[in-house]
């Protein structure tokens, strides 16, 4: 039997113009196979791809524009830059397994300890730029509807009878995690029993959207929920893009210190000339000159000596709590995020 | 050795074309669930239990088959219906009608999700109606169900449908003469007829649907225990780094999926058997 369907299987001797035939067959086959999975692109030696979490898409298509410009005035040929937008997490994962990227710039430095972990730079990563790696610094607001028609002023008011709450899920989305500790080092800081108020804020979110980008358009365009936990830079954009009369910014009392960390990936630089330009990209990012974008694109920079006033002045004050106050990353993950932590448990148990 | 396994057919590469056939359906379909079955067999199966084994798990993957199978259910009654109405009718608009059962196939899932959800959210068109009644959809299981009829549709209708241009309108008639009433007609002459395209079409949805992501993600309130779909929970775990958790609800929606089309498989067999032809 095995015999038989060997001999039809290879098609034993078959004539010469059939095999001729099925080798331009084979041929247009594979060409056609090909082409429709696509051939990586023979990439230039100068290139850059800068991987990145979801809200930053409007802020590094302005850096890597305002960087161009600098970098050929320095002399070089223009770089060709690339950009990948996702959930910090996915972002992670993706570079983890194989994504070639130069530089990541993410949402929280778990994810780049994650990459580092897997070899792809030193574990050192976060003392080799300024300010622990991180260009600017972020926090997480209220967006309310306009007038704040439920009257929420602070943390508190979240897990009022009737108020629906938009953050997205901490286990897929870095934004969320920041929102989840925020409300976290409120109920510390008020002398409630923090686990139990996260519990009683993730009873009024009617949607776990997977990032940042999802809820906002959950909460905006959807019209679900009474209030966004957003991102500061998010929450601002939110308002410009889809007008100041539907929007309005809430702050509260107390909020984290959010530090999106960047870094160059050791692993994936190719030649010296790459190395130079990633190392150029990176230190670019604390010039004076990146800094007023980053103002102006809602972050909160460092350094404001360019920064156009208003864009500075925008921030309000509040009190900023930062990871240290959870033990850093690598215990918060563990503690909090982690299979079976502590938000596992809001939903499980009953 | 009575007959060989394989005849030899008249016409020429037979040869090329089973080659062909079996390598590339090693590449696309045997070797990754190969891969996924080796990544369980070296995680072995008590971790693999004890990653499927949670309260939130379950729960998933009830609402996920469930679901599928309401949605299969349904489109296989409704999708059934229209197959019926665009064979044996003809009225204006029909070719558009016809060609509109496609469009889940062709729209990227992505868009269907964001579509639906524009429309079933309680600011949306239908939303907004169905609110008014105190009913919510989207992100609830009603608008997950919504979005799996949508994607499952055109699978019943286009198996359902060739058969149907098949029979011939003698037989009804031949069925009329004979004194049955309209009932007995569908019941006895029509639906065994039917019966094997249809639950092609049944096993193709719910296929589909147990597996869709793409489409659900977005009208899903995605709530842990509530509105949780078992291919999230997947990307849930990817994005914890916990492979052997993803593996394990991997190769649990496998085994759901295989006994569920194996009961399908063993009641067309059986329907076959007993009409005897089809």
């Amino acid at each position: 039997m095995t015999a038989t369907f060997n001999f039809a299987l290879a098609g034993a001797a078959p004539p010469l113009a059939f095999t001729n035939r099925f080798r331009t067959l084979a041929a247009t086959v594979s060409l056609a196979l090909v082409g429709l999975v696509g051939v990586p692109v023979q990439v230039p030696a100068e290139s850059l791809l800068n991987v990145s979490y979801d809200p930053t898409r409007e802020l590094y298509r302005d850096i890597d524009e305002a960087f161009t410009t600098w970098w050929t005035a320095q002399g070089h040929e223009a770089p060709t830059i690339e950009q990948s937008h996702g959930g910090s997490g996915a972002q992670a994962r993706a570079v983890v397994e194989g994504l070639d990227a130069q530089v990541v710039t993410l949402a929280l430095a778990a994810d780049i300890d994650r990459i580092a972990a897997a070899g792809k730079l030193p574990t050192d990563w976060q003392s080799k730029l300024p300010h622990n790696a991180s260009p600017y610094t972020s926090t997480i607001v209220f967006l309310v509807r306009k007038d704040n028609p439920k009257g929420i002023k602070d943390w508190g008011d979240l897990i009022k009878d009737g108020v629906e709450v938009i953050t997205p899920n901490p286990k897929t989305s870095g934004g969320a995690r920041w929102n989840y500790l925020a409300a976290w080092a409120w109920a510390q800081k008020t002398g409630k029993d923090p686990q139990a108020f996260v519990k009683a804020l993730y009873e009024h979110v009617p949607v776990l959207d997977k990032g940042a980008r999802d809820a906002t358009t959950t909460f905006a365009q959807r019209g679900i929920g009474d209030v966004l936990l957003a991102w500061e830079n998010e929450a601002y954009l939110a308002q410009k893009e889809l007008g100041a009369d539907q929007f309005d910014i809430v702050v509260p009392s107390v909020s984290v210190l959010a530090e999106p960390p960047v870094a160059l990936l050791d692993a994936n630089i190719k030649t010296d000339d790459q190395r130079k330009l990633a190392e150029a990209y990176l230190n670019f990012l604390y010039t004076p000159e990146a800094q007023a974008i980053i103002f102006k694109d809602y972050y909160r920079g460092w350094d404001t000596s360019k920064a156009a006033p208003e864009d500075v002045a925008r921030f309000p004050k509040l009190d900023l709590v930062d990871i240290s106050a959870f033990g850093g990353w690598k215990e918060a993950q563990a503690k909090h995020f982690a299979d079976g932590g502590i938000f596992d448990q809001i939903y499980v148990a009953k | 050795m009575g007959k060989p396994l394989l005849h030899r057919s008249p016409i020429p590469g037979l040869g090329i074309s089973a080659g062909i056939t079996l390598t590339l359906l090693s590449l696309v379909v045997l070797l990754p669930i190969g891969a996924l079955l080796a990544k369980g067999a070296v995680a072995g199966p008590e971790r693999l239990w004890s990653e499927v084994n949670s309260a939130r798990i379950w729960a998933s993957l009830w609402l996920s088959f469930r679901l599928s199978f309401l949605a299969a259910a349904f489109n296989l009654v409704f999708g059934a219906a229209l197959a019926w109405v665009l064979a044996r009718y003809r009225f204006p608009g029909r070719r558009l009608i016809d060609a509109a059962v496609d469009l889940p196939f062709a729209l990227p899932t992505a868009v269907a999700g964001i579509a639906l959800t524009a429309l079933y959210a309680p600011n949306g068109v239908f939303g907004a109606v169905a609110r008014d009644w105190g009913v919510k959809i989207a992100y609830t299981p009603l608008g997950i169900f919504i979005a799996l009829v949508f994607v499952g549709l055109p699978f019943v209708v286009r198996t359902v449908q060739p058969v149907i241009d098949e029979i011939e309108r003698e037989v009804e008639e031949a069925s009329a003469t004979l004194g049955a009433s309209r009932a007995h007609t569908i019941r006895h002459v029509i639906l065994p007829m039917l019966a094997p395209a249809a639950l092609t079409g049944f096993a193709l949805a719910l296929a589909r649907a147990v597996g869709e992501y793409g489409s659900v993600i977005f009208i899903a309130g995605n709530l842990p225990m509530k509105t949780e779909i078992a291919p999230l929970l997947i990307v849930i775990k990817l994005e914890e780094f916990n492979y052997d958790g993803a593996t394990a609800i991997g190769i649990a929606m496998l085994v759901i999926s295989f006994l569920m089309l194996f009961v399908i498989n063993a009641i067309q067999v059986w329907s076959r058997r007993r009409i005897g032809y089809v």
